[in-house]
């Protein structure tokens, strides 16, 4: 049989996204160390904010954040034994799903912990980054609360 | 430090593959790695493409024989060119034509030199000039360009279905 | 709303292809789905196909996919980036204009040369969750564990895969079959805990073929067409800790929709990760005593990426058609942890 011939093939596509006032508010915070979501029209704390209320389509008003606390608690998680290009960790970690105190929804983002220490109901707290810019890696994960 | 809201962010995304060019693709490029440039021909209507890719995108069918193609042609159209593209050196202005190589019922894109760009013209015949032999891989950019040949321009007729 | 049918299905082998590129792999399976029907690429109405460019990373692969139709002199088609079940919706609601009588509808995906659960990545919202490249193998995790955690147990999830791998059996087109126990499975190692190995699907290449037809003409193409009788699909909010992952209110919406009923003989679900199909089975009111799930083995036993819903409609009509069941409900799923779903209702009388 013949050799199968191959090649390495990359794309890359160095995307400019404008954040609209909803999203560049959320980034905004993320800059200042602050965790900003909106309230819904069932009155659910929503965080990250959607601009649109996901049960009435109704513009939500990205001049009424509420902040919520940057500790919380674990409501789902997965362990990722192989780490992909731009994952926040190189080694095997957890993705959770946060609810942050203040929130009603989840956050997902990467947790610095042993894995058998993780559990569902665990409380977290966010880890900054040392020099935040507005965007969501300034969460540069979550990490046990004290 | 900004106090200025966040308005935009750069989120640049980078996939890679291992690409495998399939059967018919992958029998032109191994033909080129050996200074042939080998078209399959369709089994319908018995055209020639090169490269060949999947099947015949007239009849949708699969391909039938192997054709070797010469490496002589037919420059059909041709574009100026008098800017650069990154990464391309090559001096300005230049031609970039669609060749028709004898036996082939498809064209393709290629370099012309070996004339003064304002002497270029639509019907010239033309024929492959290699890279040396040494450096062939299994790529179309084996052939360097195509440069003049001594012979009559062929006529408008013979490849008007190309232009 | 007019009747329309699934005349003609076919589907390729399923594996990962080095050796053939999508076109090579489309052109047998049209060739085998058009056959029976008699029909050729000019006698279609409308064509409709599902793919992404992402998979291999070819810009447009859907135009040069078009080769293996051969839409010259050109022909009324259309695409969808997204699995071939949703270009079979398109195609159903173009067959309701009423001035055509017969669609085709294909899909094709080669998983193989990137890395499919990253590129899966780029389905998440761009802002806030794809610059951290989440996988869709750890979303599915995530998943599989707030399922687990609402009152079930990974006994389940070995269920399903066993029930999977050995109806694939009977599958020439599955790449995983074989007649596995539960507990064996159990003592396999974690992997994306709380998932393992085998509750991930397999990375697959294929490409699948429908043909539908309207009112006569479908019973005039096949002797026992299996006709579409409620087709829906829904979608959840997008982001994953705004829904309840251990259900799916989107399927269960376009199930009301297309007239599920909890009733079926046979059940065609995709799911790709095995706790999936019991998430899908629930939202439908499915009951596995009553109704055979996945005969086919389903996407656990083979998953190729933007085929593989497509295959649910056509793997369920196909059995209808030969006489498997009168009354068959198939669903496709797209994007991360259930996003979307459609559900279909097939039947076929004698």
């Amino acid at each position: 049989m013949t050799e199968v011939l191959s090649a390495p093939h990359s794309m890359e596509f160095p995307y400019t996204r404008s954040t609209g006032p909803m999203v560049g508010a959320f980034l905004t915070g993320l800059r200042d160390r602050r965790v900003l979501g909106v309230r819904d029209s069932a009155g659910r704390v929503v965080v990250p904010p959607p601009e649109y209320d996901a049960g009435t389509a109704a513009v939500l008003p990205a001049d009424e954040l509420i902040e919520v606390a940057s500790e919380g608690v674990v409501t789902s998680w997965s362990w990722n034994p192989k780490p992909r290009l731009g994952q926040p960790f190189e080694q095997p970690f957890a993705w959770v799903l946060v609810q942050l105190d203040g929130a009603d929804t989840g956050l997902l983002h990467a947790l610095d912990a042993p894995r058998d220490a993780i559990r569902t109901g665990m409380r977290v707290r966010i880890r900054w980054a040392e020099e935040p810019v507005g965007f969501i890696k300034d969460i540069a994960c979550f990490e046990p609360a004290p | 430090m900004t106090a200025e809201p966040i308005t935009g962010i750069v989120t640049p995304i980078r996939l890679d593959y291992t690409y495998t060019p399939g059967t018919s693709p992958s029998q032109f490029l191994r033909g080129m790695k050996e200074g042939r440039i080998l078209g399959r021909r369709c089994p319908s209507c018995a055209k020639v493409y090169v490269p060949p890719r999947g099947g015949c995108p007239m009849c949708g069918v699969e391909f039938a024989e192997e054709v070797r193609v010469a490496d002589t042609g037919t420059l059909v159209t041709f574009a100026v060119v008098n800017v650069n593209f990154a990464n391309r050196v090559i001096d300005l202005p230049y031609v970039s034509g669609e060749v028709r190589f004898d036996g082939s019922d498809t064209t393709s894109m290629v370099l012309v030199q070996g004339i003064p760009v304002d002497q270029v013209r639509m019907g010239m015949r033309v024929k492959a000039h290699w890279l040396p032999r040494d450096e062939w891989d299994f790529t179309f950019a084996n052939i360097d360009y195509v440069e003049p040949l001594d012979e009559p321009d062929a006529d408008y007729e013979s490849y008007k279905e190309f232009v | 709303m007019r009747d329309v049918a699934v005349v003609s299905f076919a589907q390729s082998a399923t594996r990962r292809d080095q050796t053939r590129n999508e076109v090579e792999i489309l052109l047998p399976v049209l060739r085998e789905a058009m056959a029976p029907t008699g029909l050729t690429t000019h006698d279609i109405g409308f064509t409709c196909s599902g793919s992404s460019d992402y998979l291999a990373g070819q810009a447009f692969a859907f135009v040069s996919a078009l080769d293996a139709v051969g839409p010259w002199p050109p022909i009324q088609e259309s695409h969808v980036e997204m699995d071939g079940a949703w270009a079979l919706y398109e195609a159903w609601v173009r067959l309701q204009h009423g001035d055509i009588d017969t669609a085709l509808v294909y899909a094709f995906g080669k998983s193989s040369p990137g890395d499919v659960a990253r590129v899966l990545s780029l389905q998440l919202d761009p802002y806030v969750t794809g610059p951290l490249w989440p996988d869709a193998i750890s979303l599915a995790a995530l998943q599989a564990r707030a399922f687990l955690e609402a009152g079930h147990d990974e006994k389940d999830l070995a269920r399903v895969v066993a029930r999977s791998r050995r109806n694939a059996v009977g599958n020439p087109h599955a790449q995983l079959s074989g007649d596995i126990d539960e507990a064996t499975l159990l003592d396999e190692p974690l992997y994306a805990d709380p998932l393992r190995m085998h509750d991930c699907p397999p990375i697959s290449d294929g490409a699948a073929v429908v043909v539908l037809a309207a009112g006569d003409k479908a019973r005039e193409l096949c002797e026992r067409p299996a006709w579409i009788r409620g087709i829906d699909h829904r979608i959840d909010v997008q982001a994953l800790g705004s829904r309840d992952l251990s259900q799916s209110a989107s399927t269960r919406l376009a199930g009301e929709k297309a007239g599920v009923g909890g009733r079926a003989d046979l059940a065609e679900l995709h799911a790709p990760f095995s706790h999936q199909e019991l998430i899908v089975a629930e939202a439908l009111g499915l009951d596995e005593t009553a109704t055979s799930i996945n005969p086919s083995g389903g996407a656990l036993a083979s998953n190729p990426v933007m085929v593989a819903g497509l295959v649910r409609i056509g793997e369920a009509a196909r059995r209808l058609s030969a006489g498997e069941g009168e009354r068959a409900v198939a669903h496709a799923t797209s994007g991360p942890a259930l996003q979307q779903n459609l559900v279909c209702v097939l039947e076929a009388t004698s």
